[in-house]
């Protein structure tokens, strides 16, 4: 089948990226969580286009179509498959709506947390003594105090907003990424190719970031997609409580708190829907999860 | 031993003095402390004594003694909507929280460990799947949606358990609980079952791995060739060794039950001093949230400083660790 055209494909070689990829496929369970994640995730990221009504553009909804049962049809022929809100709301678009807001807290938070944290965990790993024991210590009073303790007084102090419950997800989550990054990057400190950046006379700082940290990072990952899910839910929790985002940046949490004053009269669907969206997103990620943990774990592999 | 608890007691006392700090600064410098202590209907006259009474005309560090101070007596404002002292108010909320959590706490060992002792005892079998699926839902739930859930099958639509409230209480021994009634009982059971859906989980999943950690061990070998009972072997010798870890961890769980039963006193209405808190957030309440804040540190400090001191007993490993450094 060889000719000038059509060149053989390269022989392929194993790279540790393919690897990686090989072992993550090998659980089918990890696979179909990760194909709910994108699923789920790219249609809130899109709920823009996709999602049947603004539910936010009050011109769109009609009073009338309020606490319509799943399935029912609006005055204006919308099909409401989830049913609707008390104000008219098309549940399906107040579903996306509100997940594509857990979904940018919830990074956002991530994102500065893991870098807070990371810098936290190099610095106590590499100059050691006096300052690993400050920094760890601090780590270990942050987390000898619930998630949810910490948040409420944060916001109980600060008062509502997404800034604010942003900072609240930060401060919650810095001490399990310091925590990681220390203990993996106090390992490759005494490697050998660390001990030649120093010979090369680089300045502490590329070190650091450039040669210690990627080889710190397969953990980092796992502990990054587990806070995830973990701050997804904590944010729903707080949101529906109502010290999380304000009315404005309806979560996941909110709506679920919005029916939870008609369960009692036997509405389910306004609560129902959107906590079955919250587990499914919660489920995948952890699935996906489990298997970055094990795949990534160098004991584990073969 | 005595340096290991005489360190940790400075430890919880630097705590302490750091969180006051925030609760200070968070109240006095990023808020308006005369909004937050004085009641907005107050007149000139009133809220002139009560700025002289907190000490609100003085520079910041005196303010901070003055707080402290205050805080010591007890004395942290009047709530708004009680109008009563909120330290009061709070501590009259406190016995129905920890009703809550120790009959959580409770229920997650009584249901956890048989569940746990059938999934590692039969671990192929379709009951230890259905549990080990069981578990990884616990862990994935969000707790206030599965209890809104538990209201619409049991209350709703069933209409067996009241969906909210405290119930009657009863006496016994001078102690005041839900537990000595049928009523009380009644309504406890949902938010309890709510509180413990995690920990229950967690202790599953502890309980099997303990089980199929021993099993092989050559004690149950032994105490097997000694001719004893299959149920005497699991039941006592095996039991007893798997309970070590659980009941440390489920010790080291109780402040977190106890912060978790914010959540769940709101859904089910629970007397608790967590739906107070909320409660006041949204009422703008102001003096019971600063009480709130400093009790909760205070209570968890202690309880940070008891499970340090219990987990150096049982594992001497942690005591020596921190005596190296």
């Amino acid at each position: 089948m060889t000719d000038a055209l059509h060149p053989a494909a390269p022989p392929k070689v194993e790279t540790p990226f393919r690897r990686f990829v090989a072992d993550f496929c090998e659980s089918r369970i990890a696979l179909a969580g990760l194909a709910v994640f994108v699923v789920v995730f790219a249609a809130a990221m899109l709920c823009a286009w996709i999602s049947p009504q603004n539910p936010y553009d009050l011109r769109q909804l009609d009073i009338m179509d309020g606490k319509m049962k799943p399935g029912s049809t609006s005055g204006d022929g919308l099909v409401f498959w989830l049913g609707s809100d008390s104000q008219g709301r098309d549940m399906v678009s107040a579903i996306l709506y509100g997940l594509r807001t857990s979904f940018l807290v919830a990074v956002t938070s991530g994102f500065i947390a893991a870098a807070v944290g990371t810098t936290v965990g190099l610095l106590a790993a590499y100059y050691g003594g006096r300052v690993d024991t400050l920094l760890m210590r601090a780590v270990d009073i942050k987390l000898s105090f619930p998630a949810i303790l910490i948040a409420l007084i944060l916001l109980a102090v600060l008062g509502q907003g997404t800034d604010k419950i942003i900072l609240a997800l930060v401060i919650i989550q810095w001490a399990y990424y310091a925590r990681t990054v220390r203990a993996s990057a106090l390992v490759e400190r005494r490697k050998e190719y660390v001990e030649a950046a120093h010979c090369l006379a680089l300045p502490k700082s590329r070190i650091l970031f450039r040669h210690i940290l990627p080889n710190c990072l397969p953990p980092l990952i796992v502990v990054g997609t587990i806070q995830i899910a973990n701050s997804i839910a904590l944010e729903a929790t707080l949101s529906f409580l109502g010290v999380g985002l304000p009315i404005t940046e309806p979560s996941l949490g909110l709506l679920i708190a919005n029916g939870f004053e008609y369960i009692l009269s036997g509405v389910y669907w306004i609560s129902f829907f959107p906590g079955v969206a919250l587990l499914v997103t919660i489920v995948s990620i952890n699935l996906v999860g489990d298997q970055l943990r094990d795949v990534l774990n160098p004991r584990l592999q073969k | 031993m005595t340096v290991f608890i005489i360190r940790r007691l400075m430890q919880s006392g630097l705590v302490l003095l750091l969180m006051s700090l925030i609760v200070f600064f968070g109240v006095f410098a990023i808020g308006d402390p005369v909004e937050i202590f004085i009641a907005a209907d107050a007149d000139q006259a009133e809220r002139e004594r009560a700025i002289a009474a907190l000490g609100l005309d003085r520079p910041i560090w005196e303010q901070y003694f003055f707080f402290v101070a205050n805080a010591l007596k007890g004395d942290l404002g009047r709530s708004f909507v009680f109008n009563m002292p909120s330290i009061d108010l709070i501590l009259m909320r406190l016995p129905a929280t920890l009703e809550l959590a120790l009959v959580a706490v409770a229920m997650s060992v009584l249901i956890g460990v048989p569940l746990g002792m059938y999934a590692g005892y039969r671990p192929d079998s379709v009951g230890a799947k259905t549990i080990m699926a069981g578990s990884i839902f616990g862990f994935s739930l969000p707790t206030f949606w599965v209890g809104l859930m538990l209201i619409l099958i049991f209350a709703v639509e069933l209409g067996w358990l009241p969906s909210t409230g405290r119930g009657e209480l009863g006496t016994f021994l001078g102690v005041q609980s839900s537990l000595f009634t049928w009523n009380g009982l009644s309504h406890l059971f949902l938010p309890a079952l709510n509180l413990a859906l995690f920990n229950i989980s967690l202790v599953i999943r502890l309980t099997r791995a303990g089980m199929r950690e021993n099993l092989p061990m050559d004690y149950v070998k032994f105490a097997r060739a000694k001719g004893l009972s299959q149920r005497r072997v699991v039941l006592v010798h095996v039991l007893k060794n798997i309970l070590i870890p659980i009941v440390t961890v489920v010790g080291l769980e109780i402040g977190q039950v106890i912060a978790f039963a914010v959540v769940t006193e709101t859904i089910f209405a629970w007397p608790g001093m967590g739906k107070l808190i909320i409660d006041s957030i949204n009422n703008l309440d102001r003096p019971v949230i600063v009480a709130y804040l400093l009790i909760i540190v205070i209570m968890f400090i202690v309880i940070n400083l008891i499970v340090d001191i219990l987990y150096s007993i049982l594992d001497p490993r942690v005591r020596l660790g921190d005596m190296g450094k």
